[in-house]
C-alpha cells in the first residue's frame, strides 16, 4: 500500500504534496509522487523542474519517508494516469490539489480534479492551498 | 563608389510600411527559429503567397529578416532547452545549454546576441561594398558563363550541403526534370505534360516549394515526438561580464569573417558556418576541454558566424542571380513571382529595391538585438503548444494560400502532391533543398546552355574558348573528380582522414 500524490509546480502541488507527506507518515507507507506532462508539446509547465525533484526528495528524507518519484508522460487526460497509477501502486489514498476554476472555465476546460474523484475506486484526498 | 543609392535605399527602409515588413518578419522569423522542425525556408514558402499582394521591396524585406530572424530565435531554445529550434544552432547546444545548467544561461544568450548583431553587421557591410563589384563583374556574363554557373551551383550545393552526396545529386536531377515540364521556350513543344493543361505552362514555383517545404516538413514533424521538458527559469542576468566579453571577442571576430565567406558559396549558408566556426574555436583555443562544458567562445563563434553567414549569402542571389542554398532559393522564387528580373543588372536598374533589402538588414539586426531576449518568456510560451493542434492550422494556411496566388484547384492538388514528395524525401533520407535549387535553376541553365550552343553553331567545346566560362567549368569537373581523388589519396595515407572527420564537431 503506498500513498499516492498527484504534482505539479503550482502553490496547489506544493498543498497536496504536503499533504501528501503528512499523510504517508501518518499511514507509515511509502509515498508516490507522479509528475506526468503532456506528451508532444516541448515545454510542458506541468513538469517539476531539476530544483523543484531535490526540494521534494530533501522534504520526505526529512520527515524520515520513502519517496518514490514517478514521471512518465500521458497522452489523453492526466486524470486517467492518476488513475492507472493508483491501480499499478495500489494506493491507499490518492492525494491531489485543487484549483479555483470558474463554471464556464470548467465547462470548456473540464475538470481532472472532478474525474479523479468521481471515477477512482479508493479514498481521494482532495487539498486547496 | 557612388553613395547616393545607399543612403536612397535607407529612406526606402525607413518608409513605415517597410519599417513594420521588416519588424513582422524579424518577428516571425525568431518564432519560427524556436520552434523545432519549421525551418526558414518552409515558412518563406507559406508565406510566398501573402508577398504577392505586396510591393516588391517590401515582400523581400520582411522575407530576409524571417531569414536572419530564425538564427537569432535558434540559439535560444538551444540555450535554454536543449532543443536547437534550427539546424544552424545545433553547435550551440553542447557549450549554451553547459552553461544554462551552471545558471549562466543569460550570459549564453546575451553573448549569442551580441555575437549576432557584430556578426550580422560585418557581413552587411561587406555585402554594401562587395555586392556592386561582383555585380559589376558580372554584367560582362553572357550565356555561357551563366550556363557553367548555373551547373557549378547545381553542384555544389548538391555536393557540399551534409548528407549523402549520391542522394543529393539524385534530389537535383529531379528538380531539373521538373524544370523540362512544360512547353518548350524554343520550339513551343510540349514536354511531359501527358495531354494536361494545367502542366502546360510548366509547373509553377509557388506550389512546389510550398509543398516540399511547407507541407513536406510539417507532415514529417509530426511524426517526432518530443520529450516534454520543465519551463526554464526566468532568466535574470543577460549583460555578459567584461571578462565574458573579452573571451568571446576573438571568437566573434573570426565568426563574422568565416561566415561570411562560407555564406557566399553555394551550399554554405548558415549551417555549415556554425559547424565550421566552432571546430575553429575549439582547435584554436588553448584549453579545448572547456568545449563542452560551458565555454563562452563555443556560443559567440557559431552564433556570430551562422547569422554572417545568412547575410552573406544573398550576394550570390542579388549579384548573379544563383541562389546560394534552398532558403535562398525560394526567396528568389518570391522575386521571380514579383516579377523581378534578378541578376547583375538588379542594382543599376533597381537600385531602390536592392538598397532596400540590404539596408532593411541594418534595421532588422538593432530590432533582433533589442526584442529577443525580452521575449523569451513568449516563445517558450509558445512551445508549449502540441504539434498536433500547430501543424492542421499550418496545412489549413498553406493549402489556403496556395489557392490564392492563381485561384486554381490545380495548385492545391499540386502542394498534395508535392507535400507527399517532400515527406517521402525526408524519411528516405533525401534533402528536398537541392531538388529546389536545382528546379529554380534548371530553367535558367536550360535556357543559356542552348542559348550558348546556338552562338557556338552547337559546338560544345567552345565553352572554354571563354575565359570565365572555362575557368568555371574547370571549377565544375574539379568539383566532380574530387571525391574520387580524395578517395585515392587517402588510400595512400589512411591516417590523414580519421583526423580530419573527427575535428569537425
Amino acid at each position: 500500500m503506498t500513498v499516492l500524490v498527484g504534482y505539479v509546480p503550482t502553490p496547489e502541488g506544493e498543498a497536496a504534496f504536503t499533504a501528501a507527506l503528512a499523510e504517508a507518515r501518518r499511514r507509515a507507507e511509502p509515498l508516490v509522487v507522479l509528475n506526468s506532462g503532456r506528451s508532444g508539446a516541448p515545454v510542458s509547465t506541468d513538469i517539476a523542474p531539476d530544483d523543484a525533484v531535490a526540494r521534494l526528495t530533501d522534504r520526505a528524507d526529512a520527515e524520515g519517508v520513502t519517496l518514490d518519484l514517478r514521471r512518465p508522460e500521458h497522452s489523453g487526460d492526466v486524470a486517467d494516469e492518476v488513475l492507472r497509477v493508483a491501480q499499478e501502486t495500489d494506493a491507499s489514498v490518492i492525494v491531489i490539489g485543487m484549483r479555483k476554476r470558474s463554471p464556464v472555465g470548467k465547462l470548456l476546460m473540464g475538470s481532472s480534479a472532478q474525474r479523479i474523484l468521481l471515477d477512482a475506486d479508493r479514498p481521494v484526498l482532495a487539498v486547496k492551498p | 563608389m557612388d553613395l547616393t543609392p545607399v543612403l536612397d535605399g535607407f529612406a526606402v527602409v525607413l518608409e513605415p510600411t517597410n519599417l513594420l515588413y521588416c519588424l513582422i518578419g524579424v518577428v516571425v522569423g525568431m518564432l519560427v527559429g524556436v520552434l523545432p522542425g519549421l525551418g526558414p525556408a518552409a515558412t518563406i514558402a507559406i508565406l510566398l503567397p501573402i508577398t504577392i499582394g505586396i510591393e516588391p521591396v517590401t515582400a523581400i524585406i520582411m522575407l530576409a529578416g524571417i531569414f536572419y530572424g530564425a538564427q537569432y530565435g535558434g540559439t535560444i531554445t538551444s540555450v535554454l532547452l536543449k532543443l536547437p529550434g534550427e539546424a544552424s544552432s545545433v553547435v550551440t547546444v553542447f557549450d549554451g545549454h553547459a552553461l544554462a545548467r551552471q545558471g549562466k544561461a543569460g550570459t549564453a544568450l546575451g553573448i549569442a546576441a551580441i555575437g549576432s548583431f557584430v556578426g550580422g553587421t560585418v557581413s552587411i557591410v561587406a555585402l554594401t561594398f562587395l555586392a556592386p563589384v561582383v555585380a559589376g563583374f558580372a554584367l560582362d556574363f553572357g550565356p555561357p558563363e551563366y550556363t557553367a554557373l548555373a551547373l557549378l551551383g547545381i553542384l555544389l550545393v548538391a555536393t557540399v550541403s551534409g548528407g549523402s552526396r549520391l542522394k543529393a545529386v539524385i534530389a537535383a536531377s529531379i528538380g531539373l526534370l521538373l524544370a523540362t515540364v512544360g512547353r518548350d521556350t524554343f520550339t513551343a513543344g510540349e514536354r511531359f505534360t501527358f495531354g494536361s493543361l494545367g502542366l502546360a505552362d510548366g509547373l509553377d514555383f509557388v506550389p512546389i516549394a510550398m509543398g516540399l517545404f511547407g507541407l513536406g516538413e510539417i507532415l514529417y514533424n509530426l511524426e517526432e515526438r518530443h520529450t516534454a521538458a520543465p519551463a526554464p527559469a526566468r532568466i535574470a542576468n543577460v549583460w555578459p561580464s567584461r571578462g565574458d566579453l573579452r573571451q568571446s571577442r576573438g571568437a566573434i571576430g573570426r565568426g563574422s569573417v568565416l561566415g561570411f565567406f562560407l555564406g557566399i558559396l553555394p551550399g554554405g549558408g548558415a549551417t555549415l558556418s556554425s559547424l565550421a566556426a566552432y571546430a575553429v574555436e575549439k582547435r584554436r583555443s588553448k584549453t579545448p576541454e572547456r568545449f563542452g562544458n560551458g565555454a563562452v567562445e563555443g556560443v559567440a563563434g557559431p552564433e556570430t558566424a551562422n547569422n554572417a553567414a545568412a547575410t552573406s549569402s544573398f550576394i550570390p542571389l542579388l549579384t548573379l542571380g544563383i541562389p546560394a542554398n534552398a532558403t535562398m532559393a525560394v526567396i528568389y522564387g518570391a522575386l521571380l513571382v514579383q516579377g523581378v528580373a534578378v541578376g547583375p543588372r538588379l542594382v543599376e536598374d533597381d537600385p531602390e529595391l536592392f538598397w532596400g533589402v540590404v539596408n532593411s538588414m541594418y534595421i532588422g539586426n538593432i530590432l533582433l538585438l533589442i526584442m529577443s531576449i525580452p521575449l523569451v518568456g513568449l516563445f517558450v510560451r509558445i512551445l508549449r503548444v502540441r504539434p498536433a493542434i500547430l501543424a492542421p492550422i499550418t496545412v489549413l494556411i498553406t493549402l489556403v494560400g496556395v489557392y490564392t496566388v492563381n485561384n486554381s484547384v490545380f495548385d492545391i492538388v499540386l502542394v498534395i502532391v508535392f507535400g507527399v514528395l517532400g515527406y517521402l524525401m525526408k524519411k528516405a533520407g533525401f534533402e528536398p533543398g537541392p531538388l529546389l535549387l536545382a528546379f529554380v535553376l534548371g530553367s535558367l541553365l536550360e535556357d543559356s546552355l542552348r542559348r550558348s550552343l546556338l552562338t557556338f553553331g552547337g559546338d560544345p567545346t567552345g565553352f572554354f574558348t571563354r575565359p570565365i566560362s572555362g575557368t568555371l567549368l574547370v571549377l565544375f569537373l574539379l568539383v566532380v573528380l574530387y571525391p574520387a581523388l580524395r578517395a585515392g589519396l587517402s588510400r595512400r595515407r589512411p591516417a590523414a582522414r580519421s583526423i580530419d572527420t573527427e575535428e569537425l564537431v
